[in-house]
C-alpha cells in the first residue's frame, strides 16, 4: 500500500530479522497485521553458506565486527541475524540474574520479570525452534575434554541445551559461516518462514538510518539500500510509513538508530545508548599437553590420539555452572563454557603462556599456533557493570565501515570498572585452576590490548526497567516518551546474564508480543494475539494464554 | 635505499618485513632481506600476506604504499634513537634486526600509540594470511599446501570441498551434572 504522496505504508515495520525481529514479524503477521521487515544484511540459506575463509565468502557477508574504544562487538548481519551465525547454545538465565542490581542500587529488571514469570515464554521459544537437551554422545571431543578437566578439578559440567538437529550435524565447525547442512535451527527454519507464510515480507540489504514522526502519530522509517558485495556503498534508499515500529537491529545498532533520530523525534530516554553490557565475556585458550590428557583424564579418540581435535565440533557443548550460585555476591558469579572459534577470530588474540617477547604476535606466537589442534577455548560469561556508552552516531549504519564487509569502527566506548575487572580475574583464575591442574595444559586469557574487550553477545544498550532514569523501555518494551516504538532485541535485556543470552532475548520478545499486539490494536491495526508455534504446536501457546487475562 | 630499485619495491619489502614480524618465517632465498628467518617453515609472507593486504576486500589496499612509507619513518626514528646504523641500501624497517623490528611493532600496536589502529589492522590481516589464507578459497589453499593451514594441522576436506567429522565424541559421561540442573537442561 502507498500513501497519497507515494510513500509505502504498512501496519508494522520491523527493523532487523534476528530473534527480536523474527518473533515480532511472525506473531504480528499471523495475527493479521501487514508486516515488513528491513534487514541490513544479505539473505542467505543453506546452499549459500561456504566452508571457506576467503574474504567475500559467507562468513564475511553475514558477520558484523565493530571495533570500538575498549570494546569490540561481533554480531549477525543477515536475514536471521544472530541465529544464523551463532552457536545455538540455549540455556535459560539462572534465577539470581533477575535480581541483579548492577550499578544502579536497585533491581535492574522490571518487577514483572523473574525467572518464574519468564519460564512460560522460555517454553514458547523452546517449542518453536525447538531447543533440545544434549547427551554425552552429542558432546564433541573438546566439550568432553573440558568436562573431564572439570571433573578432575572436582567440578560439575553439563551438556548445554541447543537449537541443533543432531541428526544433520556433521561437526564441521563451520557453524559461524552459516550451517551448510541445515542442522542449526536458525530462524530461517521456524519463525521467519512462518511469518512469510502469513504474508510478512523481508527486504535484505536495507539498512535503517532513522525514524521520524508522522502527523497521524505513526512513524516514517528512512533506509539506505546497501551494495551486495561492498557494504560501504549505498545504492539507493527510501522511506516507509508504519503505525508501529519494532526496533530489533541488535544492541550495537538499535541505540544508534534512535540517537540519529533524536533531532527530529525529540529527546530520547537517558538510557538509550547507555548501560551497554558485553555480557561480561572473556576468553581463555588452553594449550593441552596431549600426554597429560591421556594419563590424567584417560581420554583417547578412536585414532588413539588423546585430543588434538580443536578443528572438530560444533561450538559450545559443555558448560560448568558451579559458580552460578545465587548466594555469592554480585560480580562473582559466572559460567565457563567450552567454545570454538575458527582461525582468524580465534587465534589473533590468544596469548603465549610464559612469553619472553610479545604475547600475541611474533616467533613464540607462531609456535603455539603450530599446536592449534591441541587448543581448547574456554568462554567465561561474567557479570559486568553495564559500563558501555555509545558516542555520537556515525554518518550511516552503526559503524564507519573499513573493509568491504564485516569490519568497521563504531562509536561504543567501554572502560571496565573494578567490578568487571574483578569478575574477569576470578574467571581467569578458575579456568587456570581447572585447566592447568597437574600439568594438563598451559592457559592464557585473550588479550584486551588489541581490540579492547570483546563480546559476541552485546546487550542492554536500550534496556527495559521500571526506573525511567536508568531504562529506555518500560516493561512492555515501549520506548519511553515515544509511543508506538518498541525494542525487542538484545538491547532490551537489562544486563549480563552469565550464560548465552539468545534464549532470554527470544523469550523476552515472545513475552512482549501480547502487549505489542494490544498497542497495534489501539492504533487501529486489525490484529490478534494467539498464534501457535511456527510448526503449529500449541502446548506452550496454550500455557501462556491464561497469563494474558489482564490484557 | 638503493636508488636503482623502484620505490614500490622498497614499499613491498617494508610490508613484507612487517608481516614477517607478526608471523615470522624462514628465508625464501639465501639473500632474502625482508624475511628475517626467525622461524622455521613459511610465515605470513609465504602464506600470502602481501596478496591479502592488496585484496580490495580489506579496504586498506590503496593505503599500503603510504603505510609502508610511514613505517619507514618510524623505523628511521627508532634507529636514530638507539644509535643504530642500519644498512643504507635497505628500507629502514628492513634494515632493522628481527628483534628491533619486533620492538618497534610492539610499540606501534601498543594501547598508547596514536596510530595503533592502523598497525593493528595491518597486523590482523598479516595474521589472517597465515592462519586462514583469506585471499584464497580454502579448498584451493589446502590443495596448494598453504603454509599456515598446514602448520596448524588443518585437515583436508571431503571430495566435495566440505568438512565433516563422523568421529567427534568420546561418547561417554565425563563429569557429574550440576545438582541444580532443571528438567530443560538449564541452570536453576
Amino acid at each position: 500500500m502507498t500513501n497519497s504522496n507515494g510513500t509505502e505504508r504498512v501496519d508494522v515495520l520491523v527493523v532487523g530479522s534476528g530473534f527480536g525481529g523474527a518473533i515480532a514479524a511472525y506473531h504480528l503477521a499471523a495475527g493479521g497485521a501487514s508486516v515488513l521487515v528491513l534487514e541490513r544484511g544479505p539473505w542467505l540459506e543453506g546452499e549459500d553458506f561456504d566452508h571457506d575463509f576467503k574474504l567475500g565468502a559467507s562468513y564475511t557477508r553475514i558477520f558484523d565486527f565493530v571495533v570500538g574504544d575498549g570494546m569490540s562487538l561481533l554480531g549477525g548481519n543477515c536475514v536471521g541475524g544472530g541465529s544464523v551465525v551463532y552457536f545455538a547454545a540455549m540455556p535459560r538465565a539462572p534465577r539470581f540474574v533477575f535480581d541483579r542490581q548492577g550499578s544502579i542500587g536497585r533491581r535492574m529488571w522490571p518487577a514483572s520479570v523473574t525467572r518464574d514469570t519468564l519460564d512460560p515464554w522460555y517454553d514458547r521459544v523452546t517449542e518453536s525452534l525447538p531447543v533440545t537437551r544434549q547427551d554425552w554422545n552429542d558432546v564433541t571431543y573438546s566439550g568432553g575434554l573440558f568436562a573431564a578437566a572439570c571433573a578432575h578439578a572436582g567440578r560439575t559440567a553439563n551438556p548445554v541445551p541447543v537449537a541443533i538437529d543432531g541428526s544433520k550435524c556433521t561437526n564441521c565447525n563451520w557453524m559461524m559461516a552459516g550451517c551448510k547442512f541445515d542442522a542449526k535451527r536458525s530462524l530461517l527454519f521456524n519463525y521467519l518462514p512462518a511469518a512469510i507464510a502469513h504474508g510478512a515480507r523481508i527486504r535484505p540489504m536495507h539498512e535503517v538510518q532513522k525514524l521520524t514522526r508522522n502527523a497521524d502519530g505513526g512513524y516514517r522509517v528512512h533506509y539506505n539500500v546497501i551494495d551486495d558485495s561492498d557494504y560501504r556503498i549505498t545504492v539507493g534508499g527510501g522511506t516507509i510509513d508504519a503505525k508501529i515500529v519494532i526496533l530489533a537491529a541488535g544492541a550495537g545498532a538499535t541505540p544508534v538508530i534512535l540517537q540519529r533520530s533524536e533531532p527530529e523525534l525529540g529527546k530520547m530516554p537517558h538510557a538509550v545508548g547507555r548501560y551497554f553490557s558485553g555480557n561480561g565475556e572473556r576468553l581463555n585458550t588452553a594449550i593441552l599437553d596431549e600426554d597429560r590428557v591421556r594419563d590424567l583424564l584417560g581420554l583417547a579418540k578412536s585414532d588413539g590420539v588423546p585430543y588434538a581435535a580443536s578443528q572438530i565440533g560444533k561450538g559450545p557443548c559443555v558448560a560448568s555452572w558451579d559458580r552460578l550460585d545465587g548466594s555469592r555476591p554480585e560480580y562473582t558469579r559466572y559460567s565457563l563454557e567450552q567454545l570454538y572459534f575458527p582461525p582468524g577470530f580465534g587465534t589473533i588474540l590468544a596469548q603465549v603462556p610464559g612469553a619472553t617477547g610479545p604475547t600475541w604476535f611474533g616467533a613464540e606466537k607462531k609456535e603455539i599456533v603450530r599446536r592449534w589442534q591441541s587448543w581448547l577455548t574456554i568462554f567465561a560469561m561474567t557479570e559486568d557493570d553495564n559500563e558501555g556508552v555509545f558516542g555520537p552516531p556515525p554518518a550511516t549504519g552503526n559503524a564507519m565501515r573499513i573493509s568491504q564487509q564485516m569490519l568497521g569502527r563504531g562509536p561504543i566506548r567501554y572502560d571496565p570498572t573494578p567490578n568487571t575487572l574483578r569478575g574477569w580475574a576470578m574467571a581467569d583464575a578458575d579456568v587456570k585452576d581447572i585447566m592447568e591442574r597437574d600439568g594438563l595444559s598451559r592457559v592464557m586469557p585473550w588479550t584486551n590490548d588489541v581490540v579492547g574487550a570483546y563480546t559476541v553477545h552485546p546487550l542492554a544498550s536500550c534496556r527495559i526497567g521500571d526506573d525511567p532514569a536508568t531504562s529506555a523501555l518500560d516493561d512492555r518494551h515501549e520506548l519511553r516518551g515515544h509511543p508506538g516504538i518498541f525494542v525487542t532485541d538484545g538491547s532490551a535485556v537489562p544486563g549480563a546474564l552469565t550464560v548465552n543470552p539468545a534464549l532470554t532475548i527470544a523469550a523476552l520478545a515472545e513475552r512482549a508480543m501480547p502487549g505489542i499486539v494490544a498497542a497495534a490494536r489501539a492504533r487501529g491495526v486489525n490484529v490478534v494475539y494467539g498464534a501457535p508455534a511456527p510448526d503449529g504446536a500449541t502446548s506452550a501457546r496454550n500455557a501462556v494464554l491464561p497469563l494474558l487475562v489482564r490484557d | 635505499m638503493r636508488p636503482d630499485l623502484p620505490h614500490q619495491t622498497h614499499q613491498t619489502l617494508t610490508l613484507e618485513a612487517f608481516a614477517d614480524t607478526i608471523v615470522p618465517g624462514e628465508k625464501r632465498f639465501p639473500d632474502d632481506v625482508a624475511v628475517a628467518g626467525a622461524s622455521s617453515g613459511g610465515g605470513a609472507v609465504a602464506a600470502g600476506a602481501l596478496e591479502l593486504l592488496g585484496d580490495p576486500a580489506t579496504g586498506i589496499a590503496t593505503e599500503l604504499g603510504a603505510f609502508a612509507d610511514l613505517l619507514n619513518e618510524h623505523a628511521r626514528a627508532y634507529a636514530a634513537e638507539r644509535g643504530l646504523t642500519p644498512d643504507p641500501e635497505l628500507p629502514p624497517l628492513v634494515g632493522l634486526s628481527f628483534a628491533d623490528r619486533t620492538e618497534l611493532i610492539a610499540n606501534l600496536t601498543s594501547p598508547s600509540h596514536p596510530e595503533r589502529e592502523i598497525w593493528i589492522l595491518v597486523a590482523l590481516f598479516s595474521n589472517m594470511a597465515f592462519d586462514t589464507g583469506a585471499h584464497l578459497h580454502t579448498v584451493d589453499a589446502m590443495a596448494a599446501g598453504h603454509p599456515g593451514l598446514a602448520a596448524m594441522g588443518f585437515s583436508r576436506p571431503d571430495a566435495d570441498g566440505l568438512w565433516r567429522f563422523p568421529e567427534y565424541s568420546y561418547g561417554r559421561p565425563l563429569a557429574d551434572l550440576h545438582p541444580g540442573t532443571t528438567s530443560s537442561g538449564s541452570p536453576a
